[in-house]
């Protein structure tokens, strides 16, 4: 059963098409690379599914459901509260707030007590606020964050706050993750923890992956299936070797220089 | 378990510290005119602490504070002056009137849900204007209603509110916000402040909580509404002007948008400056401004930004001005010594 399926996902800025005809399929438990050059639309994309921006035309099914029609599109809290979670390129924390808080926010969606428990902070509103804060304890503590559970969010270094991101992005349970250059900014030896890091949640969490990484040799290295966007449109796709060798591919992604070479 | 019990006690407590406070008044050993100031304070308390809840907790931005506060106002005053309108008559004296400031708030949050619905969902400034004009909206009302006086007013209303009632509406209103901050459905109005699309990725519905917090904020809104009426004994449709939203607006600006300890001390310091300045009261939206101007340059965040008032942050900051002074005496005895 595919997770997600788009058909035709085009969106339009004015007269800017920046994406057009967007056509993919994840199974699942699939970590699967979105790949392409500055600008090509790989963002925008992310955007379309996670209902930030709407399509212009197009489809979007997840796990069989339509989160995107002609007829009907969800807000953003739906499609995460179906099951799919980002992060984002240009970190998108909640600055002020304490790490914990950040990650807190996310489980906002199982809360079951109303607003007079908040108001009264009644028994209900103590016992689901411990357990809240013990669920968000032993996320942090998987991402190594949990001793600077107090820290406010931007003063963690800049790598911390892509894995708080990541860590944020995982507590509101989602079968589908999206990580947008989750590794951008980040050392080769935080890169390489980070991607152990992932293929680690990926297999605890039973999570299907879509990511987008401007490292070549990182995203051959991890992805099983790899689809790479130029100007907007979907130009090749296939297992990395496949991609490595695809004569459209090196010429839209690597330059044309080393076609020539 | 404990923690609720510690909880009641701090409330029975500050509560009846207020009592005394009364008291001491009712005895004669605080004069009439503090008196009155003191109670004024307690209620631009609840009118700062409830704006400071859509414009510094949800980081909205509403200039129609005041507008609300009227509405609570004139439905509070109409209950309480025709014995048997909306309420049955056998609700009498204070019982009346703690009724009515309720069916008060009762009324503004739901003006405040009529007024937030359309404009929170728009992203940017609309709340501004559409809370702007609406302020201006009631008060035009107000003057062309002959049934609450028209422009000269509604007066001949029983004084039902002292410095008690007023504190006592202060600390609920104080209690009630800060244990919504600190919860789930608080938090989630504080990360649609931090970053709008980042909330609602992470599943807040981010329309609601806005209405939410616009709806709760105008509920208190309208009760410090009634208490002033019930304080002053009048209503007018000039008690209740942009002039009183902007007023707050700097109370909670001042205090720090998001700080509630901040939007209490702000309250209290500009009611007293307000007092102390009645002889230039002609110049005060001049003064407003300018001290907007210089809070936005010079501190934009406010006084406290959005931290809280406690003991630890004050042990912090003395901590932090004793090791600058010690370092400032050690560079002052190196530089002797040169
Ligand atoms: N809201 C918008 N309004 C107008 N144009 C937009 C908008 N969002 C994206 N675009 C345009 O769409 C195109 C694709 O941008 P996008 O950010 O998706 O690229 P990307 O593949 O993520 O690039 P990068 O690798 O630099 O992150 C760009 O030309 C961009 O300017
Ligand atoms: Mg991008």
């Amino acid at each position: 059963m595919a997770v997600l399926e788009t058909i035709n996902l085009t969106i339009r800025f004015g007269g800017l098409t920046a994406v057009s005809k967007f056509n993919i399929s994840l199974e699942e438990g699939e970590l699967v690379g979105l790949i392409g050059p500055n600008g090509a639309g790989k963002t925008t994309a992310f955007n379309m599914l996670t209902g930030v921006y709407q399509p212009s035309e197009g489809t979007i099914a997840f796990c069989d459901a339509p989160l995107c029609s002609a007829t009907k599109a969800l807000q953003p809290y739906q499609i995460t509260r179906r099951g799919i979670a980002r992060t984002f390129q240009n970190i998108r924390l909640f600055k002020e707030l304490s790490v914990l808080d950040n990650v807190k926010i996310a489980y906002h969606q199982n809360v079951k007590y109303g607003l007079l428990p908040a108001f009264l902070h009644t028994g209900r509103y103590h016992a689901e606020e411990v357990e809240i804060e013990e669920k968000a304890i032993e996320l942090l503590k998987i991402f190594g964050l949990d001793t600077k559970k107090s820290e406010r969010a931007k003063n963690l270094p800049y790598g911390e706050q892509r894995r708080l991101e990541v860590a944020r992005a995982l507590a509101t349970n989602p079968k589908l993750l999206l990580l947008d250059e989750p590794a951008a900014g980040m050392n080769p030896q935080e890169t390489q923890q980070l991607m152990e890091l992932i293929n680690f949640i990926r297999k605890q969490f039973s999570l299907t992956i879509l990511l987008i990484e401007h490292d070549m040799a990182l995203v051959m290295g991890v992805c099983e299936r790899i689809y790479v966007l130029d100007y907007g449109k979907i130009i090749a796709h296939g297992t990395p070797t496949e991609i490595r060798r695809n004569p459209k591919v090196i010429e839209a992604y690597l330059g044309e220089e080393l076609v020539h070479a | 378990m404990a923690k609720r019990f510690s909880a009641l006690l701090q409330f029975a407590l500050v509560l009846a510290l207020g009592y005394a406070i009364q008291m001491a008044m009712d005895a004669g050993m605080i004069n009439r005119y503090y008196a009155h100031v003191m109670t004024v304070m307690a209620i631009f308390v609840v009118g700062a602490v409830s704006l400071n809840l859509i414009n510094g907790i949800c980081g909205q931005f509403s200039l129609g504070h005041a507008g609300f506060m009227a509405v609570g106002a004139y439905t509070a005053a109409i209950i309480t002056k025709n014995p048997d309108l909306i309420l049955p008559a056998i609700f009498t004296g204070n019982v009346r009137f703690i009724l009515a400031t309720l069916l008060g708030g009762m009324t503004a949050a739901f003006v405040g849900f009529l007024v937030g619905l359309p404009s929170l969902r728009l992203r940017g400034d609309y709340l501004a204007i559409v809370t702007l004009g609406f302020g201006e909206i009631i008060r035009i009302l107000l003057l062309n209603w002959d049934f609450v006086g028209g422009a000269s007013g509604y007066f001949g209303l029983v004084r039902h509110t002292n410095f008690f009632a007023a504190f006592l509406l202060s600390i609920i209103t104080i209690t009630i916000i800060r244990n919504f901050i600190q919860s789930s459905h608080g938090r989630a109005c504080v990360s649609i402040r931090e970053d709008e699309i980042a909330a609602e990725t992470m599943g807040v519905p981010t329309t609601r909580y806005k209405v939410i917090a616009f709806v709760i904020a105008s509920f208190f809104a309208g009760t410090a509404g009634s208490m002033m009426a019930h304080l002053t004994q009048m209503v007018t449709p000039a008690s209740f002007t942009f002039i009183l939203s902007i007023e707050l607006l700097l109370m909670v600006v001042l205090g720090g948008l998001g700080s509630i300890t901040g939007s209490i001390g702000a309250a209290i310091f500009l009611t007293y400056a307000a007092e102390a300045l009645r002889a230039f009261r002609a110049y005060r939206m001049i003064l407003y401004s300018l001290l907007l101007i210089l809070i936005m340059l010079f501190r934009p965040k406010g006084l406290l930004g959005t931290q809280e008032l406690s003991y630890g942050l004050l042990k912090e900051s003395f901590k932090s001005l004793r090791t600058r002074w010690q370092r400032k005496k050690n560079d002052d005895i190196t530089a002797a010594a040169e």
